[in-house]
């Protein structure tokens, strides 16, 4: 199997994998960053949302084979700390129920509000229309993305 | 009083204390169990055995607590409020406890389940005097340190004090406390001298949720963990002919091939199978691999030949012998009250409607995953089920281990709603790992999800009033179900009690499409049938919906009738809430009002959708409910769990559509089936009703009514009666978006 290098969290990362394998799982099974969630495999739900290049991407669609020339975030790199101001909205606002789909919607959310740091209602309800939870936080996620709109801004 | 070292539990609140060796107290307790009288102490209690408990404080030298919650998380919350009842009593500050997920040995565990929304109900009393009692010993502890009397000494975030202005920390006498005996009769506080219960206490595991640590079943590692992927029939009905795996073992990362299910056909062979659903008898074909990618490639190469081994049934058959089943006379009567034939035939007007409901998969966004270790010794499994000790006493059987040799430690769970009640994928993970003899993780994909589930049976409710001089003087209700019928306690919700003739009959189909409990099991439909019936009724007796309801309660308060299940009273003061939150009646123009209530899980629900039209088509803006749930022990987990209840109802009720062709799946995955996302959420207003009785379920009774609240808003809005589900199929439209 070919070797690849990987650049996550700030740090370079070398796996052996097959080419066609997905980023969802090297982070999950070969690096043990399982807090990217697999869900649907087919995009659809948004639980493996990572950044690639500060852009929100479905780690399920992406092949390890593609990945040698950019940075890749997961929700374990997205702060040092935990305080990132979306996390910290997630808690102020006590979003999670099941939790599981969760590290998915924060990523959408950060990288939402590094594009758009004042947002209606109306922008975030679409931007977090693509991640299911099925628990259906919904109105806290929608209100979590707007406190940490407040705490960016 | 003086310090002794046997003899240390209680009988009564079955608990016992122990110093531990490291530093600091234990407490181990027996939830659940613990308000039964008759319920029987663990034999040996010597030593201080974690396998007699199910529950445990431990407070170290330095007075912080730990508890260990002993209840299955699926995300309803009781990882946090158990604890926090607790706390409570103990009298100690919140920030000082940290909250663990208790270890489980099956074979000491007495009832440990998350399901019907009886965790807390249960639990409440158990809780609470467990925590009193805990802080009485510490309190006596430091009344002989002092020697004074106990009853001159009290116990506040943690710290005793007495009437001569002394001080000591919980951990300063934990060593002396842990060798009292156990005081009987502790005294429970009041509602009003509640510091914890009642506050906003954000869930435990928010830190590791929000930074993405490992909690989950699918999260979980061990040292030579394989992982296997399993192919299931396509079809319903089908079983394993033949295989070709030459494909599949070329795949990098495959280990082998083999096939499982010896096991749980001789398992079901001897009749043992004595859970409510079906387990598949067919031979499955299992990729063995070292990673999660290689065992669900592996297993899309592999080749497999299914014939059919009883019969492939369609969702267009179950329609018709449903209608069959409502049409005939075969019924079981669940309940009967006066004479129903007798009421229609003297009625001035009879009406009847048919509602009719799709199967639905539970779709928990963590598929599901078990872990098993295997060896000649023991069996270890890991994972999410709402039900551990069964699934353990079901693997112990099958393998023919003694129940002492198989331990199951719960996970955090992805969601259950159901789903993980039943143990399916526990026994494929056992019977894998028992055949390899290694430690392996059986991972569903999505599609194996959704298309081997366990679904909430296909129903047909016919409902049938009579009116008689502007009174509703009879209902008849039959219920028509692919699997099995509602559970006992049904018939006895409203209207039982409030209509003098009353009749409510089941009859079922028995197919071989598995169904089970799916949230709020029955009642997630039901609701929806009557409350938009009696949205109907109230329409053809032209008085106001609301005012029916109250109408009707009446009859039933102060009833003397045992089996009724819900309060007429507490019900009306709920709808009564509802009604006044929710300016009933009062909307601007172009907004239109649906009203639904119900009881289920010992909590009673009122709601009032409003919905607004967009180029003629509903878009759901906002549901205000009213919940009467007893003391709520944690508002801002109380509100969570109402609002994705009443979210999940609407987003099944509007979307949600499933059936079978010859056997097979209509949907795979999320591409095709439809659920609820963000930009189709109203926002969900809840309020409780105040009082200070024991509190009751949350995880379910927000949903059912939800479905029957936006049906009659649609109605209003649009004079469209809701007679199925999905409502966008009613509606002929498959976009609502807002």
């Amino acid at each position: 199997m070919p070797n690849y290098t990987l650049y996550i969290n700030g740090k370079e990362r070398s796996v052996t994998a097959d080419a066609d394998t997905p980023l969802l799982w090297i982070l999950r099974d070969e690096l043990n960053l399982v807090g990217t969630k697999f869900g649907c495999g087919i995009a659809q739900c948004g639980a493996c949302t990572v950044h690639i290049d500060g852009v929100a991407i479905r780690s399920c669609q992406m092949q390890v084979s593609i990945l040698d020339d950019v940075k890749i975030t997961t929700i374990e790199g997205l702060s040092a700390d935990g305080k990132h101001p979306v996390q910290e909205a997630w808690k102020e606002i006590d979003v999670p129920q099941c939790g599981y789909c969760q590290s998915g919607q924060i990523m959408t959310a950060s990288a939402f509000l590094e594009e758009n740091k004042n947002p209606s209602e109306e922008e975030i309800r679409e931007a977090m229309h693509g991640n299911i939870c099925r628990c259906a936080s919904y109105n806290r996620i929608e209100k979590a993305v707007k406190v940490a709109a407040d705490k960016m801004s | 009083m003086k310090f002794q070292n046997k003899n240390n539990f209680s009988r009564r609140n079955f608990l016992k204390t122990s110093v531990l060796a490291g530093g600091g107290m234990l407490i181990g307790f027996n939830l659940l169990t613990a308000c039964k009288p008759d319920a029987e102490m663990p034999v040996d209690i010597e030593n201080l055995n974690f396998n007699d408990f199910n529950a445990f404080i431990k407070i170290s030298d330095e007075g912080y607590v730990t508890i260990f919650s002993p209840n299955p998380e699926i995300g309803q919350g009781v990882k946090t409020s158990m604890p926090m009842i607790i706390a409570e009593e103990l009298n100690v500050e919140w920030s000082k406890v940290n909250v663990v997920q208790g270890v489980l040995d099956t074979k000491n565990y007495k009832r440990q389940l998350a399901g019907g929304s009886q965790s807390i109900r249960f639990g409440w009393d158990a809780l609470r005097q467990t925590g009193a009692t805990t802080k009485q010993m510490l309190v006596n502890a430091a009344a002989i340190k002092w020697n004074v009397n106990a009853n001159t000494c009290k116990a506040s975030k943690g710290i005793i004090t007495n009437s001569n202005g002394d001080k000591l920390g919980y951990g300063e006498v934990v060593k002396e406390a842990a060798l009292l005996e156990v005081p009987e009769d502790v005294k429970l506080k009041k509602v009003s001298e509640y510091t914890i219960i009642g506050q906003e206490i954000v869930n435990v595991d928010i830190d590791k949720i929000i930074t993405g640590k490992p909690l989950f079943g699918l999260d979980y590692k061990a040292e030579g963990m394989l992982y296997a992927s399993v192919l299931r029939p396509p079809s319903f009905g089908q079983k394993l002919e033949s295989f070709d795996a030459t494909k599949a073992k070329k795949v990098a990362g495959v280990i082998d091939v083999i096939t499982i299910g010896d096991k749980v056909r001789n398992f079901v062979k001897a009749g043992k199978n004595n859970w409510t659903f079906k387990l598949s008898e067919t031979d499955k074909v299992v990729v063995i691999a070292t990673n999660t990618w290689a065992a669900l490639k592996g297993k899309k190469a592999l080749s497999a030949v299914w014939v059919t081994d009883t019969k492939l049934e369609s969702t267009q058959d179950h329609d018709k012998i449903l209608t069959k089943v409502l049409d005939g006379k075969k019924q079981n009567i669940r309940r009967e009250d006066g004479d129903v034939h007798k009421a229609f035939s003297k009625a001035d007007r009879v009406i009847e409607k048919t509602y009719h409901s799709p199967f639905l998969p539970h779709n928990c966004m963590e598929p599901m995953n078990f872990y098993a270790n295997v060896t000649a010794e023991k069996v270890h499994l890991v994972g999410p089920v709402q039900t551990p000790e069964y699934a353990a006493s079901v693997v112990a059987d099958m393998l023919g281990y003694d129940i002492d040799k198989v331990s199951l430690e719960m996970t955090r769970m992805g969601g259950g709603f159901g789903r993980r009640l039943y143990g399916d994928f526990v026994y494929e993970a056992a019977e894998i790992s028992n055949a390899i003899k290694k430690p392996v993780k059986v991972i569903s994909s999505r599609e194996d999800d959704m298309t081997t589930g366990i679904y909430r049976p296909s129903i047909k409710y016919r409902i049938k009033a009579s009116i008689k001089d502007g009174k509703v003087t009879g209902y008849h209700l039959k219920e028509a179900a692919v699997g099995g019928n509602m559970y006992g306690l049904i018939p006895n919700f409203f209207p039982a009690g409030c209509i003098p003739n009353y009749k409510v009959e089941t009859g079922n189909y028995r197919g071989n499409i598995t169904t089970g409990a799916w949230r709020a099991p029955y009642t997630n439909f039901l609701a929806f049938a009557e409350q938009s019936f009696f949205d109907e009724l109230a329409t053809e007796l032209n008085i106001d919906t609301i005012q029916l309801r109250l109408d009707l309660l009446q009859n039933v308060k102060g009833t003397s009738d045992k089996s009724i299940q819900y309060s007429g009273q507490r019900m009306e003061d709920t709808i009564k809430l509802v009604r006044e939150k929710a300016n009933w009646g009062k909307t601007k123009d172009g907004v239109y009002q649906g009203f639904s209530a119900y009881y289920s899980h010992n909590t009673h629900v009122a709601e009032i959708a409003e919905i607004e039209l967009k180029d003629g088509f509903p878009v759901i803006k906002k549901v205000v409910v009213a919940v009467d749930c007893g003391v709520v022990v944690n508002p801002t987990g109380a509100r969570n769990q109402v609002e994705g209840g009443v979210l999940d109802g609407i987003g099944h009720a509007m979307y949600a559509d499933f059936s079978f062709k010859d056997g097979k799946p209509s949907d795979r995955n999320f591409d095709t089936y439809r659920l609820i996302r963000m930009q189709e959420t109203p926002k969900v207003e809840v309020h409780f009703v105040e009082n200070e009785l024991s509190p009751t379920g949350l995880g379910e009774p927000g949903l059912p009514p939800a479905g029957g609240a936006v049906a009659n808003a649609i109605n209003a809005a649009l004079g469209k009666r809701m007679y199925s589900q999905p409502f966008v199929k009613e509606l002929n439209d498959s976009s609502i978006l807002s």
